[in-house]
């Protein structure tokens, strides 16, 4: 990949050379400062683009899963489910190697936000049907004898009262996501983790950068499950 | 006692033919037919497990029926006799006749995530076509009627359970139905805030022309506003007459003992 040319570039101009021989210092609050910000925008650029745009389309096909395998008549809906098992059961880093070697023209950030997106709407599905499954029968029968179209019977009762009870579920699933995405290694997709690695291969120097990945991932997760309980109190009605 | 003359020779509301309703194999309702006229006013009274909810069920679809005919207005509602044979009905008939028909539940089933006026301008609105406008006046309209005017932005859940069912009994008069089943509305309430939602149904009664089938415990109530009360006992209705003979004089011994039972032995 030419990200990797452009680090690599990146990384002997800025990081000073002569540190590289100081092997004896554990940690080194200067070359910590120099690498922040390459880490940051491999953050900004490949973390968090494919965690956020694979959580949209996590969260809408999700929905849709979960809306059409109760809808469909069975053998329909049964073969969706069969295909959305498939995805949850086998590893994230496999469906990552099948588009990226059998699928050879498509971009790998195609094929990553794709495959996350993908991947996690299987498991949001199920978050989905939970919450679809917990909303009271009444509830039904109250639109049923309203006579209410199915439409407004999804949008207006059954997901407005499902998703009070699967907002914090879908929250874990968006930080799972987060946290899986140093596998797109195996694409050759310079996500942060990735970066710290290759800065560490340049300078000698990992606990810094791998540190910093650290940081920056917890730092991330944690804003994330406060964006989730806001978004959770907002939804939320007395009961 | 109400009479009921002036809707006679009409055809009737609901009809039941040879109904049968079956869970697996075991038969809740058995052969079960009757006919209720326009306007008329009839209570189902019978033991728990007699089926008398499930007719309730039946008539707002909101159970299979597994043998036999349901007609509204004279038209099949679930099931129709199509060249010898017992075909379902289509789903847009079906829906069209299930606009006529308002139920209210014992457990009101009001929607938690919509304020009341939202509850009761959902349905007038997206499945009758009234204006907003329009729908919503008439809301508060029924509002006033059950003597909540000033709950219109109330969600569901700051209400007590008795204005809670007063909100359904509301959304459910908000579709102008031509029939309202409900089906033991007070069962959950405390028994201080009864007489009020009785009261208000009386009221509906006494000033509307709705045909009401009604599943109640309450037999005073029964007594008041019924044209006719049936008495249901394993899936078959065993006495049927007006709430005064059924009441005072039942034939059946079977209605006696319940009665006895319910009534205490007074």
């Amino acid at each position: 990949m030419n990200t990797l040319a452009m680090l690599t570039s990146t990384v002997a101009g800025t990081v000073d050379v002569p540190d590289i021989d100081d092997t004896t210092s554990y940690w080194r609050w200067d070359f910590a400062w120099e690498v922040l910000p390459e880490m940051l925008r491999s953050f900004f650029q490949v973390t968090l683009l494919v965690t956020v745009v694979g959580t949209l389309i996590a969260v809408v096909l999700g929905l849709a899963l979960a809306i059409l395998i109760r809808v469909l008549p069975r053998p329909l809906a049964w073969i969706i489910t069969w295909i959305a098992n498939f995805i949850r059961m086998t590893p994230i880093v496999v469906q990552l190697l099948v588009l990226f070697y059998g699928f050879v023209w498509m971009e790998p950030m195609t094929i990553a936000l794709l495959v996350y997106g993908i991947h996690y709407s299987t498991y949001m599905s199920e978050v989905y049907r939970a919450g679809i499954d917990s909303v009271p029968t009444g509830q039904w029968e109250a639109t049923t004898a309203l006579s209410m179209p199915a439409t407004r019977v999804w949008s207006r009762v059954i997901i407005p009262q499902a998703l009070r009870s699967t907002v914090p579920s879908l929250g874990n699933y968006a930080i799972s996501m987060f946290k899986d995405t140093p596998f797109l290694i195996a694409i050759s997709v310079m996500e942060m983790v990735t970066t710290a690695l290759e800065i560490g291969g340049f300078t000698y120097r990992y606990i810094e950068t791998i540190t910093i990945a650290g940081l920056i991932f917890l730092v991330a997760s944690y804003l994330t499950a406060v964006l989730v309980n806001r978004l959770e109190k907002r939804l939320a009605y007395q009961h | 006692m109400p009479t009921n003359t002036e809707h006679q020779q009409t055809q009737p509301v609901i009809e039941f033919q040879d109904v049968e309703k079956r869970y697996g194999n075991k038969t809740v309702l058995n052969d079960l037919s009757f006919k209720i006229e326009r306007g008329e006013r009839v209570t189902l009274i019978g033991p728990s497990g007699s089926g008398k909810t499930t007719v309730l069920r039946l008539v707002m679809t909101l159970e299979e029926l597994t043998g036999g005919y349901v007609f509204i207005d004279g038209k099949p509602l679930a099931y129709e006799q199509r060249g010898g044979k017992r075909l379902p009905v289509s789903k847009r008939d079906q829906k069209q006749l299930r606009t006529r028909i308002g139920m209210v539940f014992q457990h009101f089933n009001l929607f938690p995530n919509m304020t009341v006026i939202e509850n009761m301008i959902e349905a007038p609105v997206h499945v009758l076509g009234k204006s907003k406008a329009e729908a919503t006046a008439r809301a508060h309209e029924l509002l006033a009627q059950v003597g909540l005017p000033d709950k219109a932005d109330a969600h569901p859940s700051s209400l007590s359970g008795g204005q809670q069912q007063r909100v359904a009994i509301a959304r459910a008069l908000a579709m102008d139905p031509e029939i309202l089943l409900l089906d033991e509305v007070t069962s959950a309430l405390d028994p201080e805030v009864v007489g009020d939602v009785l009261q208000i149904l009386r009221d509906v009664a006494a000033t509307t022309n709705v045909t009401m089938l009604i599943v109640t415990h309450e037999m005073s109530f029964a007594r008041d506003v019924s044209h006719r009360v049936m008495m249901l006992d394993g899936g078959k209705i065993i006495e049927s007459d007006d709430p005064e003979t059924i009441f005072t004089k039942p034939n059946n011994e079977r209605t006696q003992q319940f009665l006895s039972a319910v009534l205490g032995n007074d």
